[in-house]
């Protein structure tokens, strides 16, 4: 007994030196996501209230027949803020429409977010019980999503966007929809 | 040849060198008694200072000279950045900030190396044996997968910037202080292996190895305190912690070496708690290791992600599963067989440390289970759950409570066995203050129950440490006594007090945080926590490498006296095209007034936001007075070491 108490330690590391392991195969930037290629889960949102104009999210609003980006971000997270220029500049620069979840975040605070960091956004559901981000299956904020024509899902990040990310993956990923 | 990268590079081959022969050689000669053998650790230990520093400058000397042609300097500075902040840069990237991981590592090496000519030779030349093996790791680690001395052909005409949001004072000093601490660590866990090879723990042990801990742990108490105030006033949100896996990655060595030197203290003082101590050693040192893999491995994403690469993180497995995998092995097989410490009485001060060594670990642990249990979930359903400040709160706050309860009681309690009734009727001031301190809370209101506790423990804490101290010295002849105390009891009293400061500073600006958040037009006024604010004025301006928006926002107290003017910033990097937000912030004692201004334009207003953070200065202060407490109480193991080799040299001469 005794001296299984003292390789307890070495067990109990042993578990978490696999698991980290599992994980690490997992880059969490780009994450196999079980949507992908598959349609878009359903959910309906209502609009964020507080946010001009106030336009509501649902399913149906993500096939268009033009490939549409679905940000999932909240006031509170700040990773969200620091890929924000990179959002704006998809919408802005590229002309792609970025519509967003507001993940489990009070009304005045995101409006109020938006207001001091620019909106983007075609849509903003706001999603405050947090129903869509499972039904999307994110696992944190920010994410991002790119939907296809057909509204079917075709990419997915996990965490900030980046210059970097915008030119190797979302940027060629859009063009070969388009 | 000057002083150029390859320099450097060649500097850090010859720094491998010297690890390879120290982890070797002298650990041979410690085994087989051959004295000149183990001599060799102190002169490879100053070589590897040197090699490594001059490594270190040579990547310095790059970056202050813009040299684009090196591929670190192009992808993370920017000639039009301020001088300081290209100095910084070497060490803002994952190259950088590994070169000066190891550039401490051997700081370390040396100071014991130099500082522990009064140790035993044996246990000296396996410590540092142990410290070059950890050199070995993070030097190949940098040579393999990160070499900061790479060039690029041809020279890119000018820079990627820095990422404006750690272009910042707090940050040019964050991550020296934090890795200080992290690496410090090192030192403990060289001593706890290099125990376990010898089969011994001793009082003179823990004598031995409790200052570097002691240093340690101040440089990661300043180290985090640096990094939560950047957070304050860069982010522009008014929070100062926010559970970020980087955060917490450098928070739970902080709780383990905490536990860890009240446990060496029991084994220098009653040469008890042995096994635990060399676990809480090796734990310390493993959870910093951990926190370079959180961090650099991008298993989990945050803000400080700005390095994250998967190669890198299975070579820092690799390197964990070595060192800390070998360790426990070690204490696996060698620890059992440890001579048994003396007894305790469940009322005494070994009764006390033990509890608090207990919930300070629950706390790491919940930690780290809060921030690894979305990866153990998705390794085991695929399934994916993040987990947020409300979690670590909640636990967090019923962890602490007690255990700042017992903290006041650790200090009165005797050695051994300690008469329970006798220290609960000392209390007696302390606990009038903590209930009165209590009803003013609950008064004043919106404190809640934790908040409420929360005052009530600070205050608790801060009384009993004091009537503590002052049993120390007071009675006859009192100035005698003060002077005559080990400078450890001042440090002490001074690191517990300034948890108690720590602790009211983060109750009252976690509950009683003022907030308004406002669309204002010039001339605009708002009434908040018994202030006016009034913005007056928003200009553009240029930065040495940004645009500027600044505002005026003019506060007065309730009787139109005036208090301040902020003048909070909206900041535009045009070459990283990022915005920050620089928030105008006026301390008081009592607590900040914070203000930060949106975007907006002068026909609609602007969106202002502004808080009232009570008593937030405290945290910072209460950090800093701790790890002066620390700093205090290492000075005085190499005081007494001083004392005592005087007292031998007039010995020997007598």
């Amino acid at each position: 007994m005794r001296y299984f108490l003292y390789t307890l330690p070495l067990l109990l590391f042993a578990g978490l030196a696999f698991y980290l392991w599992q994980g690490l195969g997992k880059d969490p930037g780009i994450l196999p996501s079980a949507l992908i290629d598959k349609p878009a889960p359903v959910f309906n949102l209502p609009p964020l209230q507080g946010r001009e104009p106030a336009l509501p999210l649902a399913t149906g609003d993500l096939a268009t027949g033009k490939p549409v980006i679905v940000n999932i971000f909240a006031s509170w997270c700040i990773p969200c803020q620091a890929e924000h220029p990179f959002v704006t500049a998809l919408a802005k620069e590229h002309g792609v429409t970025v519509h967003a979840i507001n993940y489990k975040d009070k009304p005045a605070a995101a409006a109020a977010w938006l207001q001091k960091l620019g909106d983007p956004y075609g849509r903003v559901g706001a999603d405050s019980e947090g129903r869509a981000g499972i039904e999307f299956g994110i696992y944190g904020v920010p994410e991002t999503f790119l939907i296809d024509g057909a509204g079917r899902v075709r990419l997915r990040h996990a965490g900030p966007l980046t210059a970097e990310l915008l030119r190797t993956e979302i940027l060629p990923a859009i063009k070969a929809l388009r | 040849m000057g002083m150029t990268v390859e320099t450097g590079h060649f500097a850090l081959i010859a720094a491998l060198v010297l690890a390879v022969l120290q982890s070797t050689i002298p650990l041979y000669g410690a085994a087989r008694g051959r004295e000149d053998l183990m001599q060799l650790s102190r002169h490879t230990a100053m070589g590897q200072l040197v090699c490594v520093a001059v490594a270190f400058a040579a990547l310095m000397n790059a970056f202050a000279r813009s040299d684009f042609s090196v591929a670190v300097v192009a992808k993370n500075s920017h000639s039009a950045k301020p001088f300081l902040y290209k100095l910084a840069a070497t060490w803002g990237h994952h190259e950088g900030s590994l070169l000066l991981w190891i550039l401490i590592l051997v700081v370390f090496g040396a100071f014991v190396a130099v500082a522990g000519r009064g140790m035993p030779l044996a246990l000296r030349a396996r410590v540092l044996a142990v410290q070059a093996m950890v050199a070995v790791g993070f030097l190949l680690f940098t040579l393999l997968t990160s070499n900061p001395f790479g060039r690029i052909m041809p020279a890119p005409v000018d820079g990627n910037s820095l990422n404006p949001l750690l272009q910042d004072p707090g940050l040019v000093f964050h991550p020296p202080l934090l890795y200080f601490g992290y690496v410090g660590l090192s030192t403990a866990f060289s001593f706890a292996v290099a125990a376990l090879i010898e089969g011994r723990v001793t009082p003179d042990w823990a004598r031995w190895a409790r200052p570097w801990v002691l240093i340690a742990w101040s440089g990661l108490t300043m180290g985090i305190a640096l990094g939560s105030w950047w957070a304050y006033y860069e982010l522009g949100w008014g929070g100062f912690w926010f559970w970020d896996p980087v955060e917490n990655a450098s928070f739970m060595p902080w709780l383990v070496a905490t536990a860890l030197l009240h446990c060496m203290a029991v084994v220098a003082k009653r040469d008890a708690f042995k096994g635990w101590t060399l676990l809480l050693a090796i734990m310390g040192f493993s959870l910093s290791l951990l926190g370079t893999f959180i961090v650099r491995s991008g298993l989990l994403t945050s803000v400080h992600a700005f390095a994250s690469d998967p190669s890198r993180g299975v070579f820092i497995l690799v390197l964990l599963g070595i060192a800390v995998g070998g360790a426990f092995l070690l204490f696996a097989v060698r620890a059992p067989a440890l001579q048994g410490g003396n007894g305790f009485e469940p009322v005494s001060r070994e009764g006390a440390l033990l509890m608090n060594n207990l919930l300070l670990c629950a706390a790491a642990a919940a930690v780290l289970l809060g921030t690894l249990y979305p990866l153990f979930l998705e390794a085991m359903s695929g399934e994916r759950v993040s987990i947020g400040p409300p979690f670590f709160n909640l636990v967090f706050v019923w962890l602490m409570l007690p255990m700042l309860g017992l903290m006041a009681f650790g200090s009165l309690l005797a050695w051994r066995k300690a008469d329970g009734l006798a220290v609960v009727r000392r209390m007696g001031l302390a606990g009038a203050v903590a209930v009165a301190v209590a009803g003013w809370a609950a008064w004043t209101g919106g404190a809640g129950i934790a908040g409420i506790l929360g005052f009530a423990a600070a205050a608790w804490l801060a009384v009993s440490t004091m009537r503590a101290w002052f049993e120390r010295w007071r009675g006859a002849s009192p100035l005698r006594r003060l002077v005559g105390l080990p400078a450890e009891v001042h440090g002490m009293t001074l690191a517990h007090l300034g948890i108690a400061i720590v602790v009211a500073g983060i109750t009252a600006a976690s509950v009683w945080q003022g907030e308004v958040v406002k669309l204002m037009r010039l001339g605009d006024s708002v009434e908040l926590s018994g202030y006016r604010w009034t913005l007056t004025d928003v200009h553009s301006a240029l930065g040495p490498n940004y645009r500027t928006e600044m505002a005026r926002i003019e506060v007065t107290n309730a009787d139109g006296v005036p208090v301040v003017t902020l003048n909070p910033e909206r900041r535009f990097y045009p070459v990283s095209r990022q915005n920050t937000t620089e928030a105008g912030i006026h301390t008081q004692w009592t607590g900040d007034l914070y203000a930060v201004i949106g975007e907006g334009s002068r026909e609609a207003g602007w969106a202002v936001r502004l808080y009232h953070n009570p008593l937030v200065p405290w945290m910072w202060t209460g950090a800093a007075i701790m790890a002066f407490g620390g700093l205090v109480s290492a000075a005085s193991r190499v005081r007494v070491r001083r004392q005592r080799k005087a007292a031998a040299a007039v010995g020997a001469a007598a």
